[in-house]
């Protein structure tokens, strides 16, 4: 951590009320070193916070392998080695086949086995089958008019019966033909010229190349000469050594030293810039780019320039929170519906899940995820790589319309984002050698992998392991209706321990209710309440589960809104908090409060109450400038108040996050 | 194109249009300020982006005056199918003439006569996003009859009253409950007790109307044709039965997301499969069709089958059928009258439309909302208030012409007037004429100085 940063106690009190903060006593726990911290200082709160009687003990335990699922919980400590870390994607200790049979394990699945699925569009026979009707359509321009009419009495109309049934079955007459695109008719002509053209471009390139480098040269063998007989003209001691470490010397430190950083690189180490750029590219890649901020005026026209939805900002926002998108809702979906036939580049699956995401009909990050995952698959079977293009480059260029498509319905979960870098990372890494179909079978086959392995196996391992930590007799507490939290209970139920639940809802989603249905269903003992009554309810809780849309490096766990003041409930009344999220939600960003990244809802949501007209006492003040409704989606709750995450490698004080996200960040991008 | 395709039913010579249509004119070739009724169509298909469309006509003559029409006006801009079906099969016999043509998972299926600027993509979008088994457009029910003359569109109130539709939608607006259209209504209404208990409210609406704008999933439209041989109309059989039957669904297609699509993910064990449905199905709201499938309280053995049948239903936008004289006479006033900003028509200051070739006589006036074609000519002293004067028509001295519609190649002698009238083609009027609300056929000769009142004047059939 930087140490110019003020602590955490020093922030203005205003925007720690909003950002769900510790007392300023318990801050030392924001301390870097998460291990240490955690087994040395007493401070952490799963260690001081759990009751005689039910007392958790957040052991440090190593993030287990899949393939020890088997063998007992208690692990042997594994140190992180790198020898290790190889190990894994070879397959010798990461296999997957405990969950797979055999012959259909992943890595049984021989690309060659897709090869032979080409895509055979059936419309393309129809139209083939026109063609033969009609012979008007070979031709373009004017000459189709007098052959398509020409052909009309002829040709056309044959009602012989093709099928049995009581109508007979009638032909297609084509009466109009558009022109087809130049580019598919000119084809076969058009290549070679342009073969000849990127010739001729290319010599051109070469030759302005070397003239530019040369110039280049020159100017520097100049700027050299230069500057050594200024060197020794001032008689500067030492200017030598000097110039070879200057390399990091700030630009501030005034005109002379830039000049000698700059020939010292160009002139002693112009090899060494060549190979340091790659790295500086990549480190530009690292750093996560600046979000957008939308209370900057001139970028928001700039990106409603760009955007497919047509999207009305709306106008009274609460100010703290202005720098969110927030739109006038009720406007986006007709909008959007309406172009339904002209946003011909997005794939017809990825746009039913943008509408979905926008009505939202898909809510929940594993789900949000898995459907995006899942028309992204659609959309690759039916992609084909346009002429002249590199599948690798174009795939990425399509994927990522795509994905701003799907941001301008809703803002990404960061469970979303992971997938998405995951699925850019493997087609970057797609072998050259790979025909088109054969690359298709292999992303795939690797988003099916990514969604089995990620999400339907790691929700399995966390049932496994948080199942140990209900006894009978238990009380369980949830808040909303989280698809992990909800295994959990099935599960424990399953094996027959005794145990209620209780679920906290909140207005305006009411997704506890949708829970506790299907709970029900299953023969649990629940019992509902909301919000406002977790503090009466937490009297006879012993243990509260709680979903996440994400864990931060810090510690922090980003959940729906609501889920911290539950958490501080808890932690208040002594009562273990632990919060079941899978590792692929885990992020490297730190958060400290719930205001700088955030997603507001429909504002009329919380205002109004849907059939209940004798309690809409707002209805008439929804214009009123003064009234700001503010309608957050989620909120961070800071580590002090969670005993434990479980997740598929384990169950991890939160202050283990940053282990997890480091050891297995290169695993999670390249399983 | 989204994996949609697009039928437009044109229709053949239609009854209920009888004086207007003809073996030479077809309903879809019907002129509206000049231009085929089927153009509007057509034009809102291609302003969609969607260009790709088969159109279906009753009749072969009629499919080579459609097909030929389309060839002319649409080369180079839409790829356009025509085929011709028998006459009288309905709509249902057309979409199981043309099966073996539709490929596409859904359907969009248009009426002809439609004049509509609702956007045909929302439909489309809505179908989509329910994963419904029929998305039906709605649109108010236009107000009839012409403005000024009271005593027509009183008795159009009386007629039309018997006729309208009843409409059952679920509290959120967005399913179809019931609909049930004026010829089977009869005393009192019957609805089903469980389609009512499933979606606890049900809202019944008088002042809607189905604008015959459908998407159907191609699998299910198909499988109902194919077992109901009986289905003779989309509208009044297929619709009605698709609703009637959502919450006991015998069609394939249910509310399992389709699992069939998915084909190559073999990877994926049937662990994974299920527990990912599970996971969406929990994830999204459900709506009471899935509600009811689970039921109250039995287990996962027993799963009612359910569909959808969604509704879009259009309120800010144009929306009428040409299917009756009277809606002939309403459209051709509203699309240069109310809705003349929709359809893409410039009119000259004085809010009207009069080609440069036309030629006006001394002291005539041509009022607001009119449209004059390519080369007709007046005489003096005549007045046209909100009508519509086809091309190369004929006109003498001292006629008035108030809310009619004058079609191509009209002549009409001195001292006519014509008043709420439908003047067909090579129509002949001699001197002092008088019509009120009379519709005059194709190539019929009015005598001098008769005076009709309410008639329909056509030649005999040969």
């Amino acid at each position: 951590m930087d140490s110019r940063r003020t602590p955490r106690s020093v922030i203005d009190p205003k925007v720690r009320q909003v950002g769900f903060f510790a007392p300023p006593d318990r801050t030392n726990s924001g301390q870097p070193d998460p291990i240490s911290s955690s087994s040395s200082s007493p401070s952490p709160p799963a260690a001081n916070i759990s009751p005689s009687g039910n007392s958790l003990s957040p052991v440090m335990i190593p993030p287990p392998r899949h393939s020890s699922d088997s063998r007992p919980v208690p692990f042997v400590p594994h140190p992180a080695s790198p020898l290790r870390r190889e190990s894994i994607p070879a397959g010798s200790s990461y296999n997957p086949s405990d969950f797979y049979p055999p012959a259909t394990s992943p890595t049984a699945a021989s690309p060659s086995s897709f090869a032979c699925r080409m895509p055979v569009g059936g419309y393309g026979e129809f139209s083939e089958d026109v063609v033969a009707l009609s012979p008007g359509r070979a031709f373009r321009g004017s000459s189709v008019r007098a052959s398509a009419s020409s052909s009309f009495p002829g040709g056309g109309f044959d009602l012989t019966a093709l099928k049995a049934s009581s109508v007979p079955a009638s032909e297609l007459t084509t009466v109009s033909v558009f022109n087809l695109p130049p580019g598919i008719a000119e084809k076969a002509g058009g290549a070679f010229v342009e073969m000849q053209n990127d010739r001729h471009v290319s010599s051109k390139a070469a030759k302005e190349k070397t003239t530019k480098a040369e110039r280049r040269a020159l100017q520097e063998a100049q700027r050299a000469a230069k500057a050594a007989a200024k060197a020794e003209g001032n008689k500067i001691p030492g200017t030598g050594s000097s110039a070879v470490t200057s390399v990091n010397v700030k630009p501030a430190k005034g005109v002379k030293a830039a000049l000698q950083k700059n020939d010292s690189v160009s002139v002693a180490a112009s090899e060494k810039k060549v190979a340091d750029r790659p790295v500086e590219k990549d480190r530009k890649k690292d750093v996560p780019q600046p979000r957008m901020q939308y209370d900057d005026r001139s970028r928001v026209e700039k990106a409603k320039r760009r955007a497919v939805v047509y999207q009305t900002e709306a106008r009274n926002r609460v100010e703290l929170f202005r720098h969110l998108p927030q739109y006038e809702h009720g406007t986006q979906l007709p909008d959007l519906e309406s172009k339904f036939f002209q946003l011909d580049p997005v794939h017809p699956a990825v746009y039913k899940v943008g509408l979905q995401y926008l009505s939202g009909n898909i809510s929940g990050g594993n789900a949000r995820c898995i459907a995006m995952l899942r028309a992204f698959q659609e959309a690759i079977k039916d992609y084909s790589t346009p002429p002249e293009k590199n599948l690798g480059r174009d795939l990425t260029a399509k994927l990522s319309s795509y994905v701003s498509f799907l941001i301008e319905c809703r803002p990404l979960s960061i469970s979303m984002g992971n997938a998405i870098r995951f699925l850019k990372g493997r087609i970057a890494k797609l072998p050259l050698t790979l025909s088109e179909s054969e690359a298709k079978a292999l992303l795939q086959s690797d988003i099916s992998r990514f969604i089995s392995e990620k999400i339907i196996l790691a929700d399995k391992v966390i049932v496994k392991h948080a199942v140990t930590k209900i006894r009978d007799g238990d009380v369980l507490l949830t808040y909303g209706s989280s698809s992990a939290v909800e295994m959990i209970l099935l599960h424990a139920h399953e094996l027959g321990k005794q145990f209620r639940v209780v679920i906290v809802d909140s207005r305006p989603k009411l997704e506890g209710q949708l829970l506790l249905r299907r709970l029900v269903g299953k023969g649990l003992n629940c019992t509902y309440a909301h919000i406002n009554a977790v503090s009466y309810i937490m009297h006879e809780v012993s243990r509260v589960f709680l979903g996440a849309s994400s864990v931060l490096c810090n510690g922090t766990v980003y959940s729906r809104v609501g889920t911290a003041c539950v958490a501080m409930v808890a932690h208040a009344f002594r009562v273990p908090v632990l919060v079941c999220c899978e590792a692929y939600k885990f992020h490297e960003r730190v958060q400290l409060d719930s205001i700088c990244a955030n997603e507001l809802g429909d504002p009329d949501a919380i205002s109004k109450v849907p059939g209940r007209e004798d309690i809409n006492s707002l209805k008439h003040l929804a214009s009123s400038e003064k009234l700001q409704l503010l309608n957050l989606i989620y909120d961070a709750t800071p580590s002090d108040y969670i005993s434990m995450i479980i997740t598929d490698y384990g169950m991890v004080p939160p202050t283990s996050v940053p282990v997890i996200v480091r050891e297995y960040r290169r695993e999670h991008l390249w399983i | 194109m989204m994996d949609f395709q697009v039928v437009v039913l044109a229709g053949g010579t239609s009854k209920n249009l009888v004086p207007l249509v003809s073996q030479e004119v077809p309903k879809a070739l019907l002129p509206v300020a000049n231009r085929p009724v089927l153009s509007y169509v057509l034009e809102l298909l291609e302003l969609n982006n969607l260009k790709d469309l088969i159109v279906v006509v009753e009749g072969e003559d009629a499919a080579l005056r459609v097909g030929g029409w389309i060839s002319g006006a649409y080369v180079d801009r839409l790829h356009v199918e025509v085929a011709a079906v028998p006459e009288d099969v309905g709509t249902a016999g057309a979409i199981r003439a043309i099966a073996h043509h539709l490929t596409a998972n859904d359907i969009l299926v248009v009426s002809g006569d439609i004049v509509s600027d609702v956007p045909p993509g929302a439909v489309a979008a809505a179908h989509r996003r329910h994963g419904a088994v029929v998305t039906a457009m709605l649109c108010s029910t236009p107000v009839s009859g012409p403005l000024e003359s009271g005593s027509s569109s009183g008795k159009d109130k009386t007629k039309k009253a018997g006729r309208y539709n009843l409409i059952g939608l679920d509290p959120t607006k967005q399913f179809l409950l019931y609909i049930a259209t004026g010829a089977e209504l009869e005393k009192d209404i019957r609805i089903q007790k469980s389609i009512l208990r499933a979606a606890g409210q049900m809202e019944i609406r008088a002042d809607l109307m189905d604008a015959h704008l459908y998407a159907f999933k191609r699998s299910v439209l198909l499988e109902v044709l194919d077992q109901k041989e009986t289905f003779h109309s989309l509208r009044r059989d297929v619709l009605p039965y698709l609703v009637r039957s959502q919450l006991r669904s015998e069609v394939l297609l249910n509310g399992v997301p389709q699992p069939e699509e998915n084909g190559n993910e073999k990877i994926g064990t049937q662990y994974n499969q299920i527990m990912q449905s599970q996971i969406l199905a929990n994830a999204s709201k459900p709506s009471f069709h899935q509600l009811y499938a689970l039921g109250p309280n039995n287990g996962p053995d027993l799963v009612r089958r359910t569909h959808k049948c969604c509704v879009y239903i259009a309120n800010n936008n144009y929306c009428a059928r040409l299917n009756s004289i009277q809606a002939f006479s309403d459209i051709n006033r509203d699309v240069i009258g109310e809705a003349r900003n929709l359809f893409g028509y410039s009119f000259s200051a004085q809010n009207n439309i009069i080609h440069p070739s036309a030629e006006l006589g001394l002291k005539t006036t041509v009022g607001p909302y009119c449209m004059l074609g390519e080369g007709s000519q007046m005489g003096d002293k005549c007045s046209v208030k909100r009508s519509v004067i086809g091309r190369h028509c004929r006109i003498g001295s001292n006629v008035k012409v108030v809310n009619s519609v004058v079609m191509n190649h009209v002549t009409i002698g001195d001292g006519c007037s014509i008043q709420g009238s439908v003047i067909c083609s090579n129509v002949q009027l001699q001197e002092r004429v008088v019509l009120k609300d009379c519709q005059v056929g194709a190539s019929f000769v009015v005598t001098a100085g008769s005076e009709c009142k309410g008639e329909a004047l056509a030649k005999k059939e040969k």
